[in-house]
């Protein structure tokens, strides 16, 4: 069971929760198990094609999926994966 | 109070002044001198700017630049401290400058009373030896990274949202930008602003002051910085975070193969319309005087509030039900696509999100009121509280 962070802006799309233990051999299969138990989270964690979003970051641990085997990469039971999206801070646009 | 740029040196007064500084040796005499001659640029005035400015300016940096254009008014002051009650209405170049010139007179202060753009970042930037990011959108963002790798001027970034903050430094020396971490900006809309989803007001304090230690560490050449590391701070949890910043070899502006030489347009890169476009009408858009009017005719129509129950509980427009945007797609069958339906949120852009999502599912009359309630709190109920 590895544990996954959310952070603040996608709790609102996984029943406010800020973290789950989810199983899986790899990133990938971690967080296919986090968006089956919270759908909502899906369109903003990945695009049309599938692919992760590019403002959205997951690390494994301290380190950038994007530099290691991207969703491949292995995850252990003892290992946190963060997501980790871009957050402006007071952007007045929208609203 | 210009900084001589020759034969830079501290007088009785400052030495005074700086004395807590000038007994430590990881600083001394060198160290403030150093503070003295550096040309710190802070973009933006607000939640980040303000304890970065105050600090900034204690600290005897020798020349602060400020690029703002904004004034202050009242919500701002549950955290941006360089502005009191009294400088409400002020512009906030004004009212930052006068507590800094307050708390150290020996500061150049710069004005930039601008918004920063492609046509005057370089101009701006030029003058500065580190440039300080605290902006609060993120056109103005990537415009900040992109200008500081091609003039090669280190980006102290900070930013937050809510309970949670960034920091780190991006373009030191060579080193990974902002790009690298984020190559492209969310969808406008998809990350809820500070407008809309609010923040702790001590939050910029910490990740301002963050900036600020960055900022001095590097002007001395001490300590370990942060460019290499991305720092993450949850305020709920007391945590600080660490993760690992890696150049992006792909990275379009400081990766090996470069795509972007020259400044672009921010506000089509991020994906937002252009002001013309914002103020041209639109269809299937009424005025919140027109929403009066239409109540106060007795029309037909359902007023539809897409704000979240907090929101609701703070102001409202009467005669409106609520079914926040989160909860829109499950609760379409509360809503009949035989009436006219009009949607209003805090200042228009759920409403527009709301309205779209409605249309897709086969609903025809669909209005969005432009401005929301705080529209309608400036032009038909000034009782409607704002926030």
């Amino acid at each position: 069971m590895a544990k996954i962070l959310i952070p603040t802006p996608l709790r609102q799309f996984a029943e406010k929760q800020d973290s789950v233990e989810l199983p899986g051999a790899t990133v990938g299969e971690v967080l296919s198990g986090l968006t089956a138990k919270f759908p909502d989270l899906k369109k903003h964690l990945y695009n049309d094609e599938g692919k992760l979003r590019s403002f959205v970051n997951v690390y494994l641990n301290d380190e950038d999926i994007r530099y290691m085997n991207k969703e491949a990469t292995p995850a252990a039971p003892a290992d946190t994966l963060s997501i980790v999206p871009s957050i402006a801070g007071g952007a007045a646009y929208g609203g | 109070m210009v900084a001589e740029e020759t034969a830079v040196s501290l007088s009785k007064e400052e030495i005074l002044r700086y004395s807590r500084h000038l007994i430590m040796p990881e600083v001394g005499m060198e160290g403030q001198l150093k503070l003295k001659q550096a040309k710190v640029l802070l973009v933006g005035a607000g939640g980040l700017g303000a304890p970065l400015g105050l600090y900034l300016a204690a600290a005897g940096i020798g020349r602060i630049g400020m690029v703002d254009f904004d004034v202050v008014d009242f919500t701002n002051l549950q955290r941006q401290v360089i502005h009191g009650t009294k400088d409400v209405g002020r512009k906030k170049l004004d009212s930052a400058f006068d507590s800094m010139r307050d708390i150290n007179p020996y500061v150049q202060l710069d004005r930039h009373e601008t918004a920063l753009t492609s046509e005057n970042a370089f101009e701006i930037f030029r003058d500065y030896d580190y440039v300080v990011d605290g902006t609060d959108n993120f056109p103005t963002r990537y415009l900040v990274n992109d200008a500081c790798v091609l003039l090669n001027k280190p980006n102290v970034y900070g930013s937050i949202f809510r309970f949670e903050g960034q920091a780190t430094v991006f373009a030191y020396e060579g080193g990974p930008c902002y790009r690298c971490l984020y190559p492209e900006p969310p969808p406008p809309g998809l990350v809820p602003s500070c407008a809309e989803g609010g923040v702790l007001g001590i939050l910029p304090g910490i990740i301002g002051l963050i900036q600020a230690t960055e900022t001095v560490k590097l002007i001395l050449g001490i300590g370990q910085s942060l460019v290499g590391r991305l720092l993450l701070y949850d305020a709920l949890g007391m945590k600080f975070r660490e993760l690992k910043l890696r150049k992006n070899p792909e990275c379009p502006v400081c990766g090996d193969h470069r795509t972007i030489t020259k400044l672009i347009d921010y506000q089509e890169f991020c994906g937002i319309p252009n002001q013309t476009h914002l103020e041209a009408p639109v269809s299937g858009e009424i005025e919140v005087t027109e929403l009066k009017a239409k109540q106060d005719r007795g029309d037909k129509f359902v007023l539809v509030d897409v704000r979240e129950p907090h929101e609701y509980q703070i102001a409202r427009i009467p005669g409106s039900v609520l079914i926040p945007l989160g909860e829109l797609p499950k609760r379409l069958n509360e809503l009949n696509p035989a009436d006219e339906i009009v949607m209003h949120c805090k200042m228009g852009g759920r409403s527009a999100k709301a309205c779209d999502l409605l249309k897709q599912n086969g609903f025809t009359k669909v209005i969005n009121v432009k401005g929301g309630i705080t529209a309608w709190s400036d032009k038909v109920d000034p009782t409607v509280p704002k926030y």
